[in-house]
């Protein structure tokens, strides 16, 4: 069965194959360049998609195209049951897709590997590096072969695989990896040659009221998890209480951006104004100070084998859900 | 007496709808039998069910003595040929003899090899690419080499021209003198079975209206020494049973509707 399922398997390996020799002898030529920050953001975006297309076209097809063409009535008709010929083919065809992607992740962090330390930022690459990519594979292609079995229809099973994996990813993204484990607590006094003024975050622009911003601290390779201005009590700033501590805060924005001193990277706004946003992070920084929650660096690799758990988890309670489900499905 | 295939209350559904219900049935081994019936009888449901490809929602079914695809060697003992003869469309013909040789321990490399090379098949064509006829003969030479006992064909001419047909049915023949497998065949053309099955089984709504040895069948109903009365084909006798039970059922609408 292993060599049937590999024959069948064989043109898609491949492809992939051929996909990554390509990749590393074209790393290896341009191991010079890497000057090139662009081509290191398209590897990490290759890293990224690759997991949802192994899933999209060799997991879901692997049992739909048999409900598709008809064939699953002549192979469940071999002298092999279908439960042995799914563990096979999901065996062969899985595991493949995991080496595909730990390979690929393999060549990328070596290749990016002096750019990322230089960058410092090593939670910024977190799910284009080392171990999690094998995860994501794993479970992306599990994902594919239950909607398939499920479906039996190619396309769709494709479309709900990779809804799926998106889904999946982004909802460990935001709720899961920031708690893994809990984070380190820091207080710091608000700096006034640091601290900005504005919005930050993409839907606190659209939505959220401009406020004090103070400047992250300098933590090296660790990864802020949040960054707020509280009291003694641990109550945000809010703000009124800006409003009244410090009137007139937001007159001032009409140069161009709120940005004081801490590079920011705004125009320079006016003297006057910059001097009135200092006293005023002066004033409130006597009873506010800065808190930042973060995972440091040394726990990238401890939420890398957790994040690499987690999806791989998730892949083997998939994959059970598809041997059950061979017992029951049917012509 | 060794039933190749014995069904009892058989039943199946499909979703809200029952493909086949309480159905029993027997059939002898070493016969080459003719399931017939009108479509939507059940028979494609019975044989999948036979074949182990679905599994009963009411009732029960054995094949050579043993619940339809309970392990390898049960599966090894039963060939199928699906309606519409499915192949891998990608995989060349000889890659299909090799599935063959690798997933079924009592196969036979020699006859598959030979059949394929008498029927003028080139190995190394892509089973997408064969006509109709040929990918019958693919299929039909899987399920034969596998060596099995039971041999089912599920429509297996349906989509083959008349001379197709024709050869597809003789190699059937031919493997069964052969061999001596039992055959189940469906097919909703009485002409197609008449020429190689010696046992007929009527199937009108999940019902089997007719079931025995078509010489034994025939025998009776022709007019003994009647002159000017010509022999009762099997082709009469079959639409007769089909219409008397269809006459039946309408007998019973009527009943119900006269009740209410």
């Amino acid at each position: 069965m292993i060599r049937f399922a590999w024959r069948q398997f064989r043109a898609q390996a491949a492809v992939a194959a051929a996909g990554l020799a390509a990749l590393a002898v074209v790393a290896g030529v341009v191991a010079g360049a890497r000057a090139d920050g662009s081509l290191r953001a398209w590897l990490g975006v290759l890293v990224i998609v690759v997991p949802a297309l192994t899933g999209m076209f060799w997991g879901a097809p692997l049992a739909a195209r048999e409900f598709e063409e008809g064939t699953f009535r002549l192979v469940w008709t071999q002298s092999v049951t279908r439960l042995r010929w799914l563990a096979v083919r999901f065996g062969v065809a899985g595991l493949t897709s995991m080496a595909a992607a730990g390979l690929l992740s393999i060549v990328v962090t070596w290749w990016s590997g002096p750019l990322d330390r230089a960058a410092a930022n090593q939670f910024g690459t977190f799910d284009q590096r080392d171990i999690v990519p094998v995860g994501y594979a794993a479970f992306a292609f599990a994902l594919g072969v239950l909607a398939g079995m499920l479906i039996r229809r190619t396309l769709p099973a494709m479309a709900v695989t990779l809804a799926g994996f998106v889904a999946a990813r982004l909802a460990v993204l935001t709720w899961v990896r920031p708690r893994l484990i809990s984070p380190v607590a820091l207080n710091l006094a608000l700096n006034p040659g640091s601290t900005g003024y504005g919005q930050a975050g993409t839907l606190s622009v659209l939505f959220g009221r401009p406020t004090l911003m103070p400047a992250p601290p300098d933590l090296p390779n660790a990864w802020i998890t949040s960054m707020r201005i509280v009291g003694a009590h641990g109550a945000g700033l809010t703000t009124a209480a800006l409003d009244r501590a410090c009137p007139g805060i937001g007159q001032g924005r009409g140069g161009g951006g709120g940005g004081a001193g801490g590079g920011l990277g705004h125009s320079q706004a006016p003297q006057s104004v910059v001097t009135r946003l200092q006293d005023c992070v002066a004033k409130i920084g006597t009873s506010y100070h800065e808190a930042v929650t973060y995972q440091p660096a040394s726990r990238y690799w401890p939420l890398q084998w957790y994040e690499f758990a987690i999806f791989f988890a998730a892949a083997l309670v998939l994959a059970a859900a598809c041997l059950w489900r061979i017992r029951r499905a049917g012509a | 007496m060794n039933a190749a295939l014995a069904a009892s209350g058989l039943g199946k559904r499909y979703r809200r709808r029952w493909a086949l219900s309480d159905c029993t049935l027997e059939i002898p081994a070493g016969r080459v039998a003719g399931l017939v019936g009108p479509n939507g009888a059940g028979k494609t449901t019975l044989l999948q069910l036979a074949a182990g490809l679905a599994a009963p929602t009411a009732g029960a079914i054995e094949v050579l003595g043993r619940r339809p695809a309970a392990d390898p060697a049960q599966l090894g003992r039963v060939g199928f040929v699906a309606q519409d003869t499915p192949v891998y469309p990608g995989l060349s013909v000889a890659d299909h003899l090799r599935m063959g040789a690798l997933l079924n321990p009592a196969w036979d490399a020699e006859l598959a090899w030979r059949r394929i090379e008498r029927l003028g098949i080139a190995p190394r064509q892509r089973a997408g690419r064969l006509s109709g006829g040929q990918r019958a003969q693919l299929a039909l030479t899987l399920a034969i080499a596998k060596r099995p006992e039971l041999l089912i064909l599920d429509e297996p001419v349906a989509s083959l021209d008349p001379l197709a047909r024709r050869e597809f049915l003789q190699s059937v023949a031919d493997t069964v003198t052969g061999h001596g497998a039992t055959v189940l065949l469906s097919s909703h053309l009485v002409a197609d079975l008449e020429r190689i099955c010696d046992w007929l089984v009527v199937l009108v709504a999940s019902r089997v209206r007719l079931a025995g040895e078509i010489s034994a069948l025939l025998e009776p109903r022709r007019p003994p020494g009647r002159p000017g009365a010509g022999p009762v084909t099997l082709d009469d006798l079959v639409v007769a049973c089909m219409s008397e039970a269809d006459g039946g059922e309408r007998g019973r609408a009527r009943g119900n509707r006269a009740a209410r």
